[in-house]
């Protein structure tokens, strides 16, 4: 089953085929990543752009070494640095991007749709790699090989989604993930803070998404505890009284995380906001798969590239 | 695809005593077996590399290490296939540096795969020497790679295809000789 796509978008219009057979490419790249010489010549002339209009060091620094380990070219441009800041619209660079004759180009943009749009004027592959408050496809890919590495299936577990989910394009990308692969999903997070209605997007699947009543609800005898950052970046302010009341009513403890099942493991999608969405000795801890995420994240986007960008 | 059956290359006791040979001119040219490691090349290599070093422990009660490798992300052609193939993990042991390598395949055919699997495995370390053994030879070389141990050579048209069948993927055992139609 290949993916007969050009970009990667968003995970709402993948199916599970097309989701699982990302996370099994990725699963063979995870070897690279421990070799000596750390580098396949797959993508060798391909040309991959880093598009960034929002600050992020995880993601970006992960797909261009994703490219590097490919043999590809990869080029960052962040929008401080490019004539956006003269003015140009983002179809103008888009299309001066494309002159260029890049094989992919890697975007993350604070309005949603911003690559849906670069999608439609360019022939290079489009991988979103964060849209406003949309989606984070590749961000929900390396949790959910996370997940079934650490549990060994996904279909079946409860996962638990809670904080700031209103701003929230991991959750969006996650929810709609996990419910394609069969996973009963939980969010639960401060009334000020729910997108109400979300359930209503995810498409009919074998799992499911439903709002739980509280905090600890969602927690109760979860398999997978998803911590969300506190997006102080994009609220308008007014969200909950103060960083140290959520704290205390929100953020993921050792005593809230005895809730969940014994062997429940506990994903944070970076960057950490310690002593706020999540204790230090929770996110230090045994049951803490964070920086394995990080180390999966370079396999999924290693596996999306080849997949997208391999071709003429 | 529909194929027609043209020949029986090989029957299953004919594989059985091919490979057996080929375990024994193995031996015969590497005194020093505790340093040798066979490689198959995914997909059919792998059960062929696995049944070699069974033969081998038969006749000499030593045991050869066995690997894995999968070539996908070397070959010359990627970007022009229409889909991308399925990646399958390569399995080496951990310094492959001073031994002697034997890749195993079941065809060798324009040499393409073995000019792959040669560069992947320098990128693992720097090998003593490198050998190959095929189970059929059949002709067609686009690049100046040869084989040290070969099961048959066939001759063949470029419309026909050697099929080798392993019961690890296929339901029986046995090469067949057949082309598209």
């Amino acid at each position: 089953m290949p993916l007969k796509r050009k970009d990667l978008l968003g995970i709402a219009d993948l199916s599970p085929e097309e989701i699982n057979l990302i996370l099994d490419t990725a699963e063979a790249f995870r070897d690279i990543n421990e070799r000596q010489i750390k580098k396949v010549p797959t993508l060798r002339g391909k040309t991959v752009i880093n598009l960034f209009f929002e600050a992020s060091t995880r993601t970006r620094t992960s797909f261009e070494i994703a490219a590097k380990r490919l043999s590809a070219d990869a080029i960052n441009i962040s929008a401080s640095t490019s004539s956006v800041v003269k003015g140009e619209t983002l179809i103008d660079t888009a299309l001066n991007l494309q002159a260029m004759a890049p094989d992919a180009i890697v975007i993350r943009h604070s309005s949603s749709g911003a690559p849906h749009q670069i999608a439609r004027v360019v022939n290079a592959a489009v991988i979103n790699a964060g849209d406003g408050a949309h989606e984070h496809p590749t961000q929900a890919l390396l949790d959910g090989l996370t997940i079934r590495q650490s549990k060994g299936r996904i279909a079946g577990l409860k996962v638990a989604i809670i904080g700031d989910l209103l701003h929230s394009r991991v959750a969006r990308s996650n929810a709609h993930l996990l419910a394609k692969l069969g996973a009963h999903v939980a969010l639960a997070g401060p009334r000020t803070l729910l997108p109400l209605g979300l359930e209503k997007l995810i498409a009919p699947s074998e799992g499911s998404v439903t709002f739980a009543g509280n905090i600890n609800e969602a927690i109760t005898d979860a398999d997978v505890v998803m911590v969300l950052r506190i997006q102080l970046e994009r609220q308008t302010g007014g969200f909950f009284p103060s960083l140290r009341e959520y704290s205390i009513h929100y953020g993921l403890n050792r005593r809230r995380l005895e809730m969940a099942k014994p062997d429940a493991i506990v994903l944070h999608p970076g960057p950490l906001n310690r002593g706020i969405e999540i204790d230090s000795d929770v996110a230090d801890g045994p049951f803490s798969l964070i920086l394995d995420q990080v180390n999966n994240g370079l396999a999924v986007r290693m596996a999306v590239l080849y997949l997208l960008a391999g071709g003429e | 695809m529909d194929f027609i059956e043209k020949a029986c290359v090989m029957t299953s006791a004919d594989m059985n005593r091919v490979l057996a040979r080929m375990a024994s001119q193995i031996v015969e040219n590497n005194p020093d077996l505790s340093n040798v490691l066979l490689v198959g090349i995914r997909r059919r290599g792998v059960p062929l590399a696995e049944k070699i070093a069974a033969k081998i422990k038969e006749m000499d009660s030593v045991d050869v290490a066995t690997g894995a490798l999968d070539i996908t992300l070397y070959r010359d052609d990627l970007s022009t296939v229409a889909e991308r193939p399925v990646i399958n993990k390569t399995e080496l042991p951990a310094n492959i540096t001073g031994k002697t390598i034997i890749l195993v395949d079941d065809v060798l055919y324009t040499g393409r795969t073995i000019r792959a699997a040669l560069d992947e495995l320098i990128d693992f370390g720097r090998p003593r020497r490198v050998q190959l053994a095929v189970l059929v030879d059949r002709g067609w070389r686009e690049l100046p790679i040869q084989a040290d141990y070969i099961g048959k050579y066939v001759t063949t048209t470029e419309r026909e295809i050697i099929k080798v069948m392993l019961p690890e993927y296929d339901e029986t055992e046995q090469v067949l000789l057949v082309e598209q139609v």
